[in-house]
């Protein structure tokens, strides 16, 4: 096994003693076994699922990360007095935090939908839902990285990874409607098209819910998105832009890791 | 000032007994951090088969030096240089290191053994290691209790074991008998000693001056990021005329600061 795959190991081993994270599977357990029992059905529990995965998702794997990155921050150093390179511990540490928290999500929402709902039902859209929350987890880890190599102090680092959740989660889509309501004399699709592009969590509402038929809970950009796509290509070209998402800071993170002085 | 550095080392390299030599060279270094500048155009070499310590009152870019050559700090100008090739972010230079750092922070809930045995798998090691120091430490007892139950002078044995435990030939340590009872810091001098003797190029800090005048063959003296003496303990001496290591590095101080280090003390 390489290096990567030995801190991995390592770091999952460290990650599951702590009971965060088995928290998380059992929040995700609770909250859909609670929505589909009150909601009647998977099918109409997913609109709501999906909105409590978008905003439960990228807050966990913010915080998770910087606050691990910051603890472990001995453990790095650790490593690297050892031969092993920045790259492979970089690549360990990622995958050590996304791994398990994607297994959490997956397993949290994963084993009540399918046992409630059998597999055939609604797949497609919970299969999207499960594949959007993935996407995510590998965003925000990835996004809580960055700050965690950026910010020097663990405070403020938490507060920035805080602001950066209120901003894409909430604050971003109030802003958007502002604009565009007053901006409506102008056409808009194509603005909206970008600042939909460049919120990581529009993009997975927009291919969850397109899926579950639900476009009254799009959003003003998720709905201009759906008009501009539709269909196929608009999930295909929602996702795309996710993979950029979880590249983009991947290689900002992973640059300044390299560059850090312990 | 390049040329002597080299010829100097040459000479000793050439004397060297046993294993290969490693040597160790920080040239022109230069490194800030924010409007701080730690270290400027230090160029020093660590010999093979000598120990050298690393002087200067606190803040004087000792531990920088350190790190710099364990590429945790990286230079912002000059190069590190490892057994004739440079350190260029390549990790497998790192093999020929054992490194005992400052303030051991190890995993709080691994016991001694599992930090040793993740330290073996991760450098992928199969041969055996070296446990005489866990022995000669009597740290046996200690080594399955969870590191956050140690004492501080039993966390600073296993920092100094695991540095030990790859019979590596570069030996960087950053305060290695602080935190030590005299018995142990005993055992531990006489383990450098020993790893000196068998061509290791020891590299170390302290405070503790009068027990380094014991231990030390080299003096490399940093004020505020700038080498200000480097040669042997001998020199040190005579050039400023003093008795022993403390009085001699007080002197350089005093005359570092008298010498226009007006701004730096400020």
């Amino acid at each position: 096994m390489g290096v990567t795959g030995k801190v991995v190991r390592y770091e999952v081993r460290n990650v599951l003693r702590g009971k965060v994270l088995l928290g998380y599977g059992v929040f995700f357990f609770a909250t859909t076994l609670g929505l589909v029992r009150l909601g009647g059905g998977v099918q109409r529990a997913l609109p709501s699922l999906a909105n409590v995965v978008l905003l439960a998702v990228p807050l966990v794997c913010l915080l998770v990360a910087t606050v691990f990155l910051y603890d472990g921050r001995a453990f790095t150093e650790l490593l690297l007095s050892h031969p092993v390179g920045r790259r492979d511990l970089f690549r360990g540490l990622y995958l050590g935090l996304a791994l398990p928290l994607s297994a959490m999500f997956l397993l949290g929402v994963g084993i009540p939908l399918v046992v409630l709902g059998g597999v055939g039902v609604a797949s497609g859209p919970a299969a999207l839902l499960l594949g959007s929350g993935v996407l995510l987890t590998a965003v925000f880890t990835a996004i809580g990285f960055v700050v965690a190599f950026s910010v020097g102090d663990a405070a403020r680092g938490l507060a920035t990874a805080l602001v950066i959740w209120l901003g894409l989660t909430l604050v971003y889509d109030g802003v958007v409607l502002i604009a565009s309501h007053s901006l409506a004399a102008y056409p808009l699709e194509r603005p909206m098209l970008v600042a939909m592009v460049l919120n990581p969590v529009d993009l997975a509402r927009v291919g969850i819910l397109m899926a579950v038929d639900a476009s009254a809970l799009l959003g003003y950009t998720g709905a201009v998105f759906e008009d501009f796509f539709g269909g196929v290509w608009g999930l295909v070209a929602a996702a795309g832009s996710l993979l950029a998402w979880v590249a983009f800071p991947y290689a900002v993170a992973l640059r300044r890791f390299r560059r850090m002085d312990f | 000032m390049t040329g002597t550095g080299e010829r100097g080392l040459l000479h000793r390299v050439d004397r060297l007994p046993g294993e290969r030599p490693v040597w160790v060279r920080a040239q022109d270094i230069g490194k800030r951090f924010g409007p701080l500048q730690v270290l400027r155009d230090v160029d020093v070499c660590f010999r093979p088969g000598r120990v050298t310590a690393v002087l200067g009152p606190n803040g004087a870019g000792k531990t920088t030096l350190l790190k710099m050559i364990l590429g945790l700090v990286r230079p912002d100008e000059g190069r590190i240089m490892l057994g004739g090739a440079t350190v260029n972010g390549d990790a497998e230079y790192r093999r020929d290191i054992g490194y005992m750092p400052q303030l051991p922070r190890f995993p709080e809930n691994l016991t001694g053994w599992e930090l040793a045995a993740m330290l073996d798998d991760v450098r992928g090691f199969d041969g055996r290691p070296d446990e005489s120091l866990v022995d000669a430490f009597g740290l046996r007892a200690e080594m399955d209790k969870p590191f956050r139950t140690l004492s501080g002078g039993n966390r600073q044995k296993l920092n100094a074991s695991l540095a030990l435990r790859y019979g590596s030939r570069v030996l960087v340590l950053d305060e290695p008998t602080a935190g030590l009872d005299p018995l142990a810091a005993r055992v531990l001098k006489a383990r450098v000693r020993s790893e000196r003797d068998r061509g290791c190029t020891v590299l170390l800090t302290s405070h503790d001056l009068g027990q380094l005048q014991a231990l030390a063959d080299d003096v490399v003296f940093l004020l505020d990021g700038v080498v200000r003496f480097e040669g042997e303990v001998g020199d040190l001496l005579s050039a400023t005329r003093e008795g022993d290591l403390e009085a001699a590095i007080a002197r350089l101080i005093l005359d570092g600061f008298r010498r226009g280090g007006g701004e730096e003390v400020a």
